[in-house]
């Protein structure tokens, strides 16, 4: 039986070619059994997908509306706008402009309007216009023909809610200062007009001719000077327009044209699509550890039919791509139900957004959006799913002939941390191309790797100490229940990552709402003056506040406002600062109209924080202001620089002799620029005067009488503003609810999914223990035990990444105080811990249900 | 004779903890293509191990195995996986068939892997041979223990092996289905003039190979010469 020794040649036989058709018929064939189960684990992804479907068709469907409609939104080819009457030099520029093109003016102004019907009054946005303005789109009225018609006679266009509001008809009166209009009609859509801006100042056009005689233009009002061309040949208007920016910027004034309206409105709703597809890109990655941990599982339950191909002759990167072509026709199956569930999402986005836009989207279906979300659902199902299918390669034939075989890994071996590397790059890559912004994508994914790892550490926390702390001499079912949490295929780290998680974002969102909701009620609090009188000529000041004395009304506050601008900074002036492309000088600071006040005292929500507060101008040398901390620091302004001001005209240089820290919560007026006395007090103002009233009643009679004596004065009911507030808010809340239940519906998929997963491993050592004599309700008091323990920490831990989120948010993003509120954290994880507990039940009935006897026999 | 296989100085060892563990020590012996022998011996003795090295699925910590004119030993586990492909048939205890394959697909796999024609035709024959020929589209599920361990020993024999290893082929079967397989099992053998390695606690099995080898604690107890030559 010797052999020849020498005959023996260490030979590498031909490795057998990689077979890619038969690789996806094995695949395909794999699946038979398991394709339910496998859609289960992608149907964690679906909601995620779902919800990137949705909110890319509505940002693509949105984009293609602003760019149709950004003419109509403007309503010409080129508006200049100013805060003040044109300068000579820009005067001319318009005059110029007059003889190549269709032209109009319009006077832009808050102002009080009263129905002389039924005495009702309401602040309203007047926009008093000459010209055919205009020129793209229309203003909707009805009857139609009133659009154009109130331009010609003594009439006007109302709001049509406003005149739904007060019963007001067509043909009835109204009061603008001095002036009364009859209704022409009713206005239904003002160019660039939405639901909330027609809601928090309805719009009346008047004929701009009668305007100085409703008495209403005076110093120092607050007025919007716009002028609207529309040009024959539109072909160099963008060149034109860039030209001549930085001389209208020098005399205050901007320019808008199609292409910038396109721009500016684009980018205000990128931002909103891209803070959603965030907040679904946050669902979509909760649901990928879910897919990470059932293939995990279900490698696990391949490992037998591994080593037999493996014993056949199957190469370890074969046995991989087997279930890699499985994963990816699951991913890509499921990416696709996300998608057709994100067409249907997306017909209603618009729908619930409308009263934010001020165009009309449609709802087609955005192929490009379909695409994006089935290629990332594809991509992430299989990075997150690589990790798990990565072990494939480590199973050894072995283990077909020993059951207990455990696999070694290779050495050498950082495929792992390669596919980690890969996921941080995409989760990273992902959000830098939704926000555009390489910092703040930083800190979303350390955030989302932050929590993940704290979640995951805790898991691992607690299955150590529980194992070393094991309380023998406890009842035995709950130490069963205890030893669920770190026996062998256990599901503690995925179930704490996945509930943790999910409490997390319904604690975080929560707790914004209610720093939201906090700075409301602040605002609208008992002792809170709710009505503001502004526009107060200084004539008018002694009157106005006897008609308050005679309701009996306090005056909260009766301040003095000062419009002005910033000329120079420490000899820089606007004129060269806003031509800077340098980027260091602070262009905001100039941009910007300051409505300064006057006194000697600091309020109650002032403090300074630096410098020394002068409450009056000694008359020798410049005056000392005082300016906003934060304000000061985001304009690069610093103690001692002098600040000159244009005040309607006149140079005023002055010196920042301190910085204040405003709470800027609360009802009062605050001011970034605080005056000494003693330097304003000649200068063209406006008073703004706080009080309260104490009913509707003496509000309505109050508001009657202000308005019939002083016509000019505007009054804002805070009652009002609060209430659209918060319809707004609601509204907004809606939207967020509606994203967040997505994070969250995900959430409980991916535990249902998990839990479904334990349950395949459950059912051997459930029906041994039924075998062994344990009743059912034993084995459901260790099954309801084993989730309690689990939800309650689940919860806590999200609970606690979820206050330390809010605290961040409070201190830092709404510069207020963080208020601990014991009893919702307290309801939230008891119904978190319901859930777990109760999901947890339901998947495990099927278990406790089946005969001993079935389960053993079928070897399951 | 050609020798299939050959084995100098094999051992295996675990490590357990700081421990090593010595499985198999000094296995040297050869076997001759076409015969058939058996390796026996009590629970713990290593004889699944020793099946494990001889058929490639695991790597010796000393020595050196010949299989088939080709050192195991140095190959990774992609040129060993090409080995059993090519050379190399199981039957196992317990069937090991592919729950989510059908009794002809688990019989086409080998067949399909090594990129062969008319694998279906073939594979339609040999469940012919086992008697099967009209449960092929059945599941594993579908099947009794018997009929499972027959669709393996179609699928073992599918790629015509030059060695077929069978771990405790019998152990779940009861004596009249044993009968059976081992009759098939012998019967195929023959046909083909592959060489059988049986691993078995079953003297009476055993006893129906031309060789017996017994392993105690590790290592070659006897190696045996039978009287069942007829085989």
């Amino acid at each position: 039986m010797n052999q020849n020794t020498s005959q023996i040649v260490t030979h590498h036989p031909n490795k057998n070619s990689f077979r890619p058709g038969w690789l996806l018929r094995m695949a395909w064939r794999d699946s038979r059994r398991s394709r339910s189960r496998l859609l289960l684990f992608v149907s964690s992804v679906i909601v995620g997908i779902a919800s990137l479907v949705a909110i890319y068709s509505l940002g693509n469907n949105l984009n293609d509306a602003i760019n149709n409609q950004a003419a109509a939104l403007l309503g010409a080819d080129v508006k200049i706008t100013s805060n003040q009457p044109l300068t000579p030099a820009i005067q001319q520029l318009v005059d110029s402009l007059r003889h190549s093109s269709n032209y109009s003016e319009e006077r832009n102004f808050a102002s009080m309007v009263l129905f002389k019907k039924n005495n009702g009054i309401h602040l309203v946005q007047v926009r008093a216009l000459q010209g055919s303005f205009p020129y793209y789109g229309a203003l909707e009225a009805d009857p139609a023909a009133a659009g154009i018609a109130f331009r010609t006679q003594q009439r006007a266009l109302v709001d049509a809610t406003l005149m739904l509001q007060y019963g007001a008809n067509i043909g009835d009166s109204i009061q603008v200062g001095t002036v009364t209009f009859a209704i022409a009609g009713k206005l239904l859509n003002a160019p660039g007009q939405t639901g909330f801006s027609a809601a928090i100042a309805p719009i009346v056009y008047l004929p701009l001719q009668y305007i100085q005689q409703t008495g209403l233009l005076q110093k120092g009002s607050r007025v919007s000077y716009q002028y609207y061309f529309h040009f024959k040949q539109t072909a160099n208007i963008e060149k034109w327009a860039e030209a001549v920016r930085p001389r209208l910027e020098a005399n205050d004034c901007a320019i808008e044209t199609v292409e910038t309206q396109k721009e500016n409105t684009g980018r205000t709703f990128t931002d909103l699509t891209r803070f959603l597809s965030l907040v679904g890109f946050i669902a979509l990655l909760l649901g990928c550890t879910g897919v990470a941990s059932a293939v995990h599982v279900y490698v696990k339950e391949k490992v037998n039919t591994i080593a037999v191909l493996r014993c056949l002759g199957v190469k370890a990167s074969q046995a991989f791509t087997i279930f890699l072509i499985q994963i990816i026709g699951i991913g890509l199956l499921g990416s696709a139900i996300g998608a057709a569930l994100g067409i249907v999402l997306q017909q209603f986005l618009p729908f619930v957004l409308s009263d934010f836009l001020p165009v009309h989207i449609s709802t087609a279906i955005s192929w490009t959006a379909v695409g994006q979300g089935m290629l990332l659902g594809v991509l992430i199902s299989v990075l997150f799913a690589l990790l798990p299918l990565l072990s494939i390669r480590n199973i050894s034939p072995l283990n077909a002939i020993r059951v207990a075989y455990e696999p070694t890994q290779r050495k050498n071996d950082f495929s792992g941390w390669w596919v980690y590397v890969l996921i941080v790059l995409f989760v990273y890559g992902f959000t830098y191309v939704q926000i555009q912004e390489w910092k703040q994508a930083l800190q979303f994914t350390i955030g989302i790797g932050m929590a993940l790892l704290v979640l995951t550490a805790i898991a691992r926390l607690l299955m150590w100490m529980v194992r070393r702390f094991f309380p023998s001499s406890w009842n035995y079912v709950v130490r069963q229940a205890l030893a669920n949490l770190y026996r062998p295929n256990n599901q503690t780290t995925l179930l704490m990552v996945a509930i943790g998680l999910g409490t997390a974002f319904i604690s975080i969102l929560f707790f914004v709402q209610s720093i939201l909701m906090n700075r409301l009620n602040l605002s609208s609090g008992t002792n809170q003056p709710n009505i503001v009188l502004f526009d107060i000529q200084s004539s008018q000041k002694q009157g106005v506040g006897n008609v308050a004395a005679t309701y009996h009304l306090p005056v909260n506050a009766f301040v003095p406002v000062v419009n002005m601008r910033v000329a120079a900074l420490n000899g820089i002036k606007a004129a060269q600062a806003l031509t800077d492309t340098s980027g260091k000088l602070p262009r905001g600071l100039f941009r910007r109209e300051y409505r300064v006040t006057y006194r000697d005292s600091l309020t109650a929500s002032e403090k300074i924080v630096a410098g020394k507060w002068v409450g009056v101008a000694n008359g020798n040398g410049l005056p000392y202001i005082s300016m906003e901390e934060n304000f000061a620091k985001r304009n690069k302004v610093h103690l001692g620089d002098t600040l000159t001001f244009n005040v309607q005209g006149v140079p005023m240089p002055t010196i920042v002799g301190s910085l204040r820290q405003v709470n800027w919560g609360g009802m009062q007026t605050n001011f970034l620029v605080l005056f000494p006395k003693g330097v304003l007090e000649s200068a063209p103002q406006f008073w703004v005067l706080l009080t309260k009233v104490p009913t509707q009643q003496v509000s309505a009679q109050f508001q009657q009488a202000i308005v019939q004596q002083f016509p000019n004065v505007s009054i804002i009911d805070l009652a009002l503003v609060l209430q659209i507030l918060n319809d707004l808010i609601s509204k907004i809340g809606f939207v967020i609810r509606f994203m967040a239940g997505l994070s969250i519906s995900t959430g409980i998929v991916v535990f249902i999914a998990s839990v479904f997963m334990s349950k395949y491993q459950r059912i051997r050592e459930t029906v041994l223990l039924r075998t062994l004599g344990a009743s059912r309700k034993q084995i459901f008091a260790i099954i309801a035990l084993e989730y309690f323990f689990l939800g309650i920490l689940a919860a806590i831990t999200g609970i606690l990444l979820g206050l330390a989120a809010g605290w961040v948010l409070a201190k830092y993003t709404f510069e207020t105080a963080f208020h601990l509120q014991l009893l919702p954290i307290i309801i939230l994880v008891l119904m978190v811990c319901l859930l777990t507990v109760g999901i947890g039940l339901i998947n495990s009935c099927g278990i406790v249900k089946r005969s001993p006897l079935e389960v053993l026999r079928n070897e399951v | 004779m050609e020798t299939i296989l050959q084995l100098q100085q094999v051992g295996k060892t675990y490590k357990s903890g700081n421990q090593t563990l010595a499985v198999l020590e000094h296995i040297s012996f050869s076997a001759e293509a076409g015969t058939t022998l058996s390796i026996i011996g009590p629970s713990g003795s290593g004889k699944t191990t020793l099946l494990g090295l001889c058929a490639g699925l695991d790597h010796p910590s000393s020595g050196s195995i010949v299989l088939h004119q080709q050192r195991l030993e140095n190959l990774d586990e992609d040129q060993l996986a090409a080995i059993r492909n090519q050379y190399v048939g199981f039957i196992f205890q317990n069937f090991q068939l592919m729950p989510t394959l059908t009794a002809l697909e688990n019989i086409m796999v080998p067949l399909e892997l090594r990129g062969e024609k008319q694998v279906k035709k073939r594979s339609l024959e040999l469940l012919d041979k086992v008697g099967l020929a009209d449960r092929g589209h059945h599941y594993p599920a579908q099947l009794s223990g018997g009929e499972q361990q027959r669709i393996a020993i179609a699928r073992a024999f599918a790629n015509q092996p030059a060695i077929l290893f069978a771990d405790e082929p019998t152990g779940n079967l009861d004596a009249e289905t044993s009968e059976m397989i081992v009759n098939l099992l012998f019967n195929l053998n023959k046909e083909s003039g592959t060489t059988l390695v049986l691993v078995t606690h079953d003297i009476e099995l055993a006893s129906k190979t031309q060789r017996i080898i017994r392993l105690k604690g590790g290592k070659i107890e006897s190696d045996v010469v039978t009287a069942m030559v007829e085989h």
